[in-house]
């Protein structure tokens, strides 16, 4: 497969050249992407006084210091408060996505009702709505009912599929499972929910699965919502503590705001691992942000 | 004449009583509108009513406490007129748009360019790159940013390594909305994938048939893989673009909420942010959201307008 009309030597000996500084390149450019990352992990192990002047990214010494100091953070409530209130936050999100994502995408894709092309083409419309038009009223709207300073105003909008681009995910999958199926289970007696529940969830994991990861990691990053509806330390969430961390000690104690750091990092971290292929794919295929 | 609320129309047994109007609609729609209850509920409450109330807030006086008041136009009038923070609002927005979307979709194509000539290890490669993109809009990042480019973070003791003196990046305001922009470029990774998905569509032989009339690797690269690719491009350039607006989390961790130095990282957001939650005035607040709106919709409409001069589909 040789290129142009260079001979074949002169051609693999250009291959190879090439291809020899196209790993240099990119080896080099991987270790300027990952630096900034690995330091700040050696860092959170490096005892309290190495911190300032290291430049490396392998620590002399490890010390745990930082975590211990760090999980107690110098706020009047420690991390496991913080790391609990995200965990239920995020698991509430997925969960209520997933439900209120799915019923709506199973409409749009599957059932046959009037004005479903009028509804569709709104649902469209809100993809591009920016949050901050929707902002301020819907903020007075859960102060008057009182939830300000609850997880509701950061969950109940999952339940009621405010998300339009998981909308959109779903029903792209689901129109890409074949109508035979539902049609069989309809003779068969099968009810409308029946068929949601029976045959497009369980053939849907793949979608379901990426929606359910992006939307615990898009909730589990969440720094607006929290900073404007929680005011009390208690109800943080890991986004807002480490703000905290940052304006109040941060600047005397990096060390454990690294760890901090660090440790809120891990969940997304764990998903990159095991579902690296999932996220690449759903990216590729749908244009997600992330 | 069918009641199965499935599609595919799937013969049910007739009624056998003349039913009311109400009981038809019912049993042909009920359960479509059944399985979008949820979801018209939010739409309804939680999306269009609050943006059209947005819009009535635009034009009161409201400060959360009294009833709005109607100011007229009052509000849009001081913006445009008379309010030296929403201009800086705006330079910040857009400097940070101009820069950094191309800059970071240039990297982007460029590694996915490079990652797409049959290299060993492009999983390796890819998952690399791919990291800072999915972490890098944490706050835990945010304050790494903020520890990095301050006075004694760590790119003034690397510049120190050969003789430089950095300046505190973050707390200069030459400086500060920069190391903002190095930020949104470094998470390059999704758009690359993107990118790596849509060179994998240009089909090898349309380069050989190019190498063959002897066409260089420039010419191969602005005849055949960028004009192919232009609509990943334009995919890319609005989603990014959009995001940049939006962007609210890095500034406001690095300068503190404030927008300092000097409002040279306030950016539109955290402006309309201050104006809301920092001083209560949420029918300014409001009408600087509808102008975001607006931004962003002329950007989009003038984006898909001028596509079809530029973005080559197929057919």
């Amino acid at each position: 497969m040789s290129r142009g009309s260079a001979t074949p030597a002169k051609s693999l000996a250009k291959r190879r050249l090439f291809t020899v500084g196209a790993h240099v390149v990119l080896v080099a450019a991987s270790i300027a992407m990952l630096y900034p990352l690995l330091w700040m992990l050696s860092a959170s192990f490096r005892p309290q006084n190495e911190i300032f002047g290291a430049t490396s990214i392998i620590p002399s010494s490890i010390s745990l210091d930082a975590y211990v100091r760090g999980w107690s953070s110098g706020l009047q409530v420690s991390f496991s408060t913080f790391f609990a209130n995200s965990f239920i936050i995020s698991a509430l999100s997925v969960a209520g996505n997933l439900a209120a994502c799915s019923l709506t995408a199973f409409a749009f894709a599957r059932l046959k009702f009037w004005g479903r092309g009028f509804w569709f083409a709104l649902m469209l419309g809100t993809l591009m709505l920016p949050y901050q038009v929707t902002l301020i009223p819907q903020y007075v709207l859960f102060r008057n009912l009182g939830w300000v300073n609850t997880f509701l105003p950061l969950v109940v909008p999952k339940f009621l599929a405010a998300d339009s681009f998981f909308i959109f995910l779903m029903v792209q999958f689901f129109r890409g499972i074949p109508r035979e199926l539902d049609e069989a289970a309809m003779i068969d007696g099968c009810s409308t929910f029946g068929i949601y529940w029976r045959i497009m969830l369980p053939l849907s994991v793949p979608v379901l699965v990426t929606a359910g990861i992006f939307t615990f990691i898009f909730t589990w990053d969440d720094f607006f919502a929290p900073l404007i509806y929680l005011n009390d330390m208690k109800n943080y969430t890991v986004t807002l503590a480490l703000r905290s961390f940052v304006d109040s000690s941060g600047e005397s104690d990096w060390g454990g705001l690294f760890a901090m750091s660090v440790l809120s990092l891990i969940p997304i971290f764990l998903f990159f691992l095991f579902f690296q292929r999932l996220l690449i794919e759903g990216i590729a295929t749908t244009g997600m942000k992330r | 004449m069918t009641v199965s609320p499935l599609d595919a129309g799937v013969p049910a047994a007739t009624a056998t009583a003349e039913p009311s109007l109400w009981l038809k609609f019912w049993r042909r729609n009920g359960a479509g509108y059944g399985f979008l209850l949820p979801w018209l509920i939010g739409f309804f409450g939680l999306t269009i009513g609050p943006a059209l109330i947005s819009l009535y807030l635009s034009f009161t006086d409201f400060n959360l406490l009294q009833a709005p008041s109607w100011v007229g136009d009052a509000n849009y009038l001081r913006i445009f007129t008379a309010d030296p923070k929403f201009l800086q609002a705006l330079r910040v927005t857009f400097f940070f748009v101009v820069f950094s979307v191309p800059l970071k979709l240039a990297f982007a194509l460029a590694v996915a360019m490079l990652l797409n000539r049959g290299l060993k290890g492009l999983p390796i490669y890819r998952a690399i790159f791919y990291l800072p993109s999915l972490l890098g809009a944490s706050v835990a990042i945010a304050v790494l940013w903020r520890q990095l480019f301050s006075g004694d973070g760590l790119i003034n003791r690397l510049l120190a390594m050969i003789g430089i003196t950095g300046p505190s990046w973050i707390s200069n305001p030459r400086y500060a909305l920069s190391t903002l922009v190095l930020l949104s470029i470094w998470q390059f990774g999704s758009p690359m994938i993107i990118f790596l998905a849509g060179l994998r569509q240009i089909p090898r032989d349309v380069y050989e048939a190019a190498a063959i009339d002897g066409a260089g690797r420039g010419r191969q690269f602005w005849s055949i893989t960028l004009p192919l690719l232009t609509p990943v491009v334009f995919f890319n350039a609005i989603i990014q673009t959009i995001d940049a607006f939006k962007s609210f989390t890095p500034a406001f961790i690095i300068s503190s909420g404030t927008g300092n130095p000097i409002n040279s990282t306030l950016f539109y957001t955290l402006y309309l942010y201050q104006e809301a939650f920092g001083f209560f005035r949420m029918g300014y607040a409001a009408a600087l959201a509808w102008i975001l709106l607006i931004i962003i919709a002329v950007f989009t409409g003038i984006s898909f307008l001028t596509s079809r001069y530029w973005v080559h589909y197929d057919d």
